[in-house]
């Protein structure tokens, strides 16, 4: 035994050698989310005469597995407002728990003025911001729907570097190649929202999750959609991709096995 | 010999291996900053300073909105702008362009509530540098302009790098298309590579002398360099935002661009 209390009862450097220590990193930048690891694909949304509708799939991926298949993707936040999340699921999660706090002090407080999805996305655009500047960021790609304070549909997004842009039809990931041209064509600018129906907007929504399924391989068929409107919160999460038709997959040539 | 001293790594060449004391560092993948394209550009006349920008948000070769605009009123009573006497234009990264104006913004208000008078814009513009260079190690990832009338109520325009060096013009461009419109507004504004007819031959030539336009002219040039940019740069185009400051205020105009 030796006089050092910090050595008893360890490994004794004389016998074993001393403690590789190596795997600890004692220096150096701390180590952050450098990439996601379980995602999230597309958020979709559209805006429509009086609300907005937000549509995700059902799947957390990690990596190329689909490792959940029955993950919510919407949040619904204070009966008014909906979140729609792509990119990592444990950040979303940690995002969901702040959400849930801010819900109950809001409820708490005496004010009576509840957070509308405009005040939400600000909110949640500044985290994005603030934990980027930390070169720490929480690894998502959002869509906010819900109503700004004039009662208008709103609908924006925000992503991990704390941009923010909004649109009458908006799309995350890989939505943002495959949903975004079929929204604006069936909805272009010159017909504005006030022509668009609940109806139509579901529809549409429906045919891009379709169409992404075919194409985004990280993507499942089944689905959550969420119709945000005055009257209150439409959400529906079990909900299966209907009439498919693969026959187009016979005629696609040029990779894969049929190179020809 | 040569096999002591060559030793690459320049340390010494122990009998016995040597335990390594510091894990490798390991290297950050995060890239804080994106580019959202678009461009901007002011204009100066005797009386007046045009700010005018697109309204495209880009991400790649992807259209995020065809309608988020990049010129800000500053130090307005409310958060339509009303009362503001200054101007901002940013162009860049959009998440940080938003936090600049945002804090440019309450800096203008809080001059206003503890000196009782507004600010002027050659204070602004000093302050707008100092808060440009405070994130000199970190900068805010934007080209800004600002604008306004001076104390002789003549058009004002500052220009600013990423970390505050800043200067007054007559004219500047900035952003994506900033390398297409600068040469035509030192061409059109500043008579540049312009002779008096007749004057003399060769060196004897005399320059055209460059004094203030007027107002018409000054907005039709701006509507020429967008139309003419939005023809050769794909990250400009969708709206021209225009705003004019001239004593009896400030005024915004939208023009309809190339959507392509």
């Amino acid at each position: 035994m030796n006089h050092f209390p910090e050595a008893w009862g360890r490994p004794r450097d004389d016998v074993y050698g001393a403690y590789n220590s190596t795997y600890l990193q004692t220096s150096g930048p701390k180590a952050h989310t450098t990439s996601p690891a379980v995602t999230g694909t597309s958020v979709l949304g559209v805006k429509f005469k009086g609300g907005v509708v937000l549509a995700t799939d059902n799947l957390a991926s990690y990596g190329s597995l689909a490792r959940f298949t029955d993950v919510k993707r919407l949040r619904v936040f204070g009966g008014k407002a909906v979140v729609g999340f792509g990119g990592d699921v444990s950040d979303m999660q940690y995002i969901d728990r702040l959400l849930e706090s801010i819900d109950i002090r809001e409820n708490y407080s005496s004010h009576g003025n509840m957070l509308n999805a405009k005040n939400l996305h600000t909110y949640l655009a500044k985290v994005f911001y603030k934990r980027r500047s930390e070169f720490n960021p929480l690894w998502n790609h959002i869509l906010v729907a819900g109503f700004d304070a004039d009662d208008q549909p709103f609908l924006s997004s925000a992503d991990l570097l704390g941009t923010t842009f909004s649109s009458p039809h908006l799309a995350t990931g890989f939505g943002a190649h495959l949903a975004v041209p079929i929204l604006r064509r069936k909805f272009p600018d010159e017909r504005g929202i006030e022509t668009i129906s609940r109806e139509e907007a579901i529809e549409a929504l429906k045919e891009c999750l379709k169409v992404l399924f075919y194409r985004d391989a990280r993507s499942l068929d089944k689905y959550s959609i969420a119709v945000i409107t005055q009257e209150g919160i439409d959400l529906r999460e079990d909900e299966q991709i209907e009439g498919q038709s693969w026959a187009f997959a016979e005629t696609i040539r040029g990779y894969g096995s049929q190179t020809s | 010999m040569t096999s002591l001293m060559g030793h690459p790594s320049g340390q010494t060449v122990g009998y016995s291996f040597s335990q390594p004391t510091a894990a490798p560092v390991k290297e950050h993948s995060f890239y804080p900053y994106t580019d959202n394209g678009g461009s901007t550009l002011g204009i100066t006349g005797s009386d007046f300073a045009i700010l005018a920008g697109d309204t495209r948000s880009t991400s790649g070769y992807s259209i995020n909105s065809r309608m988020v605009p990049k010129v800000f009123k500053i130090g307005g009573d409310d958060e339509t702008g009303k009362g503001a006497h200054i101007l901002l234009s940013v162009v860049g990264f959009a998440a940080d362009g938003n936090a600049l104006k945002e804090r440019l913004d309450a800096v203008v208000k809080m001059y206003k509530y503890q000196h009782g008078k507004s600010m002027s814009v050659t204070a602004c513009a000093q302050r707008l540098s100092t808060i440009l260079y405070g994130k000199r190690f970190f900068p805010y990832y934007v080209h800004v302009i600002l604008a306004g009338l001076d104390e002789e109520g003549k058009g004002a325009l500052y220009s600013y790098d990423p970390v505050g060096s800043y200067e007054r013009e007559e004219c500047r461009a900035a952003g994506a298309a900033s390398s297409l419109i600068m040469p035509f507004l030192d061409n059109q504004v500043k008579f540049k590579n312009q002779y008096v007819p007749g004057s003399g031959e060769g060196h004897a030539l005399q320059p055209k002398k460059a004094e203030p336009l007027p107002r018409e002219t000054v907005e039709q040039l701006v509507r020429d360099a967008f139309t003419s940019a939005v023809e050769r740069h794909i990250e400009v185009g969708d709206n021209l935002q225009m705003m004019i400051i001239t004593r009896d205020g400030i005024e915004e105009i939208f023009h309809p661009l190339k959507k392509d």
